[in-house]
């Protein structure tokens, strides 16, 4: 039962993309549309719970010292995996997540919580953690392409069928990539009045 | 010849590798906080995404197409970049300790760093000849240097400046980015 908190943990709490602002070339760049985001959740989801399952299994294992090249074998495996289950099953999308589908080997989401929590925590748990910071970084992804598909084509699509349309003329701006970062830079905005707390770094800072 | 100045303009202007591609977010909102920073960053990425685009291009096309494993290119590309950069980091170490004094923080960053996997990837997706990898990983890496810079430049300002509350730190960066982004759409036409 203690292992709903670490897959709820990841949803909201510890949200990857609006509170620890991590993987953020994937999030801003394939999110251009509803289906592109859903792709690119899903494939992210498998490998996250995959290499957490992975490494989980073989923690005690793993020599310290050279653990890090070691989760980059894995996750790297099973992004060639989820790359080529794709390109045989879901071409289109495939084609339109272009180079980012092998570029989630180094979303740090990933290594991050092979790093920080599989490494150190019970196979179950990392499980549920792996699908917890999966489905909240694919929300993060839906919540930013909604906005954008929305102001930027005047309509909302999922897989060819219309779900929601309007006669308010589309600002292209928002399917280009300033669209992007400006629907972050507002998001992060409001999330930051709504919790009272300062976005100061990401994962790569420098003193 | 005119193939390889789109290529550089491409590479530079108008498909930015941050502004227009997203490769390389996290080091361009972690290190361009100040202007100094931004510069052993960037010739430290003009550095190493040379030397990637010349041997992920040599490995590919001398090792993985002969032998067609070409399905294993994720897996070599990685493996090659983290060792690349630790061999940059060991031999400026011996060589160049000054200089490792200070670029050297900035090399661990680099090997999870998008933007060379990505100019990896793009190689084998353009199918580029040796020279056009070679131009598209210097001027890719000049590209990524000129957003950094800029951006460090107009945040230093930032600090001095009254901003909402809401919008202080990260939030204005983005939207600093997303102006930024926008006057490098204007060099689309220069290519076609």
């Amino acid at each position: 039962m203690t292992s709903f908190r670490e897959f709820f943990n990841g949803i909201l709490k510890q949200n990857p993309v609006f509170i620890q602002v991590l993987g953020l070339c994937p999030a801003l760049a394939v999110s251009t549309s509803i289906d592109n985001a859903i792709g690119m959740g899903a494939a992210t989801i498998f490998v996250l719970l995959m290499a957490n399952l992975i490494v989980s299994l073989i923690r005690k294992q793993v020599p310290k010292k050279i653990r890090i090249p070691i989760f980059i074998v894995i996750i790297a495996s099973f992004v060639t995996i989820a790359s080529l289950v794709m390109q045989a099953f879901f071409p289109p999308i495939y084609k339109s997540l272009g180079i980012y589908v092998p570029l989630i080997v180094v979303n740090c989401v990933i290594l991050g919580r092979a790093e920080a929590f599989a490494s150190k925590n019970s196979p179950i748990k990392s499980i549920m953690d792996g699908l917890g910071m999966g489905i909240g970084f694919t929300l993060a992804l839906l919540l930013i392409s909604v906005i954008r598909e929305f102001f930027g084509t005047g309509a909302l699509k999922f897989f060819g069928t219309t779900i929601l349309s309007t006669s308010i003329e589309p600002a292209m701006l928002f399917i280009l990539a300033p669209g992007a970062l400006l629907v972050m830079g507002l998001l992060l905005a409001l999330f930051s009045q709504i919790r009272k707390k300062k976005y100061e770094t990401t994962c790569c800072d420098v003193k | 010849m005119e193939n390889l100045l789109a290529i550089i303009i491409g590479a530079i202007f108008v498909n930015n590798f941050i502004l227009s591609r997203f490769l390389g977010l996290c080091p361009f909102f972690g290190v361009s906080k100040k202007t100094k920073p931004a510069i052993g960053m960037g010739i430290s990425v003009i550095f190493v995404m040379t030397l990637a685009s010349i041997v992920t291009w040599l490995a590919y096309n001398l090792i993985l197409v002969p032998l067609s494993l070409q399905y294993l290119h994720i897996i070599v590309f990685i493996l090659i970049i983290a060792t690349l950069v630790q061999f940059v980091e060991i031999f400026l170490k011996k060589v160049n300790p000054v200089l490792y004094k200070s670029l050297g923080i900035y090399l661990p960053l680099i090997t999870t760093n998008c933007a060379i996997l990505g100019l990896a990837l793009l190689n084998v997706q353009e199918s580029y000849s040796f020279i056009a990898a070679l131009v598209f990983g210097i001027s890719a890496g000049i590209g990524f240097t000129l957003a950094l810079l800029l951006m460090s430049g107009v945040r230093e300002r930032l600090e001095l400046s009254k901003v909402p509350k809401a919008f202080e730190g990260l939030p204005i960066a983005f939207i600093v980015a997303s102006l930024m982004s926008m006057a490098f759409i204007a060099f689309s036409g220069m290519i076609q």
